[in-house]
């Protein structure tokens, strides 16, 4: 069979990778696990969204837990990316990372050192002490930041294979607050740049793709939809469709009509 | 003697290793890693590590997050 001009140029293919420390991913939806209802709605919702690679956190072990996140990420072939959530000082997101590197045998790292419950922001200087330590220890560092395109610079100076600054607060739904900030971190930034926490629906991820980003991380805004699934396909496609309006290259704003018809014949 | 197992205080028998800890706690095969002391304890050194009155031994795995 052969494919249309279209298909071929599918973004979400192998001919538009999303390429973080030399690992290729066909899929820009970075997906979190925070939130679900249950560990059968996730595993669904996870197949829905196209997801390759998958945020977890590390805790104590509930001796009567039934199942866990860790086999649906296995059973659906996905990988893990262990997070620092919970952590307030770089001592603590080493520790956290170390514990997540022993349990599911894998270097990288989704660092994220708040500094407060309420708002959970990144605490900019722990986060960025520990991102040298973690980067020192042999991590693959992808860093949760503000939109903050001094931080991110620096982040990408001490040898993070990404930055990931927020849309919004954590869970927030709010969206993309400052736009102009996540384009200033995407023109200078030498790696790649996922948009990570404030996603509240599909345009918010489009539109942080149609900014230039790299990849979109997000959670709550799939979990704690009403329709989780339904929901984790219209973020692969708005990542999906931002992803390809970035690449085709939108048209500029004009503040008057621009005829989208030849002119009538006198 | 007595060590903080996850944050409890337990009662174990002399002798008790990393190892003995885990699997009073879980049955899974992976995904679980161990802190004693704080201290990482890589899983090839579980079984050989004993635990020594008042550790703090903390088992830990993936959950849902982020």
């Amino acid at each position: 069979m052969t494919s249309t001009v279209a298909e071929e140029a599918r973004p979400d293919t192998v001919e538009d990778p999303l390429v973080i420390a030399g690992r290729t991913f066909r899929s820009r939806l970075i997906m979190g696990t925070g939130g679900a209802p249950s560990l059968q709605v996730l595993s669904e919702a996870l197949r829905a969204s196209g997801t390759e690679l998958t945020t977890v956190a590390m805790r104590r072990v509930d001796p009567n837990a039934q199942g866990s996140v860790w086999d649906v990420l296995r059973q659906n072939g996905i990988s893990p990316l262990p997070n620092t959530a919970g952590c307030f000082t770089a001592v603590d997101a080493l520790r956290t990372a170390r514990l997540g590197r022993e349990a599911l045998e894998t270097d990288w790292v989704k660092l994220e050192v708040v500094a407060d419950e309420r708002t959970l922001l990144p605490d900019p200087v722990e986060t960025l002490d520990a991102a040298e330590r973690l980067v020192d220890d042999g991590f693959t560092v992808l860093a949760y930041t503000n939109d903050d395109p001094v931080l991110a610079r620096r982040l990408e100076q001490v040898g993070c294979a990404a930055v990931m600054p927020l849309g919004a607060p954590i869970g927030s739904g709010m969206g993309i607050r400052n736009p102009h900030n996540i384009e200033l971190i995407v023109e200078e930034a030498g790696v790649p740049v996922i948009l990570d926490a404030g996603i509240g629906t599909a345009s918010d991820a489009a539109l942080a793709m149609e900014l230039g980003c790299d990849a979109v991380l997000l959670a709550t805004a799939v979990t704690r939809a009403q329709d989780p699934v339904l929901m984790a396909h219209a973020m692969r496609e708005a990542v999906s469709a931002g992803r390809r309006a970035r690449l085709a290259g939108r048209i500029p704003v004009r503040r008057y009509a621009h005829a989208s018809s030849p002119a009538r014949d006198e | 003697m007595n060590a903080i197992i996850n944050g409890e205080p337990r009662r174990l028998a002399p002798g008790t290793t990393v190892a003995d800890v885990v699997r009073s706690l879980t049955s899974a095969e992976s995904g679980v890693a161990v802190a004693l002391n704080d201290e990482v304890v890589p899983r090839t050194a579980w079984a050989s590590t004993p635990v020594s009155p008042d550790d703090r031994v903390d088992v830990l795995t993936a959950v849902q997050g982020g």
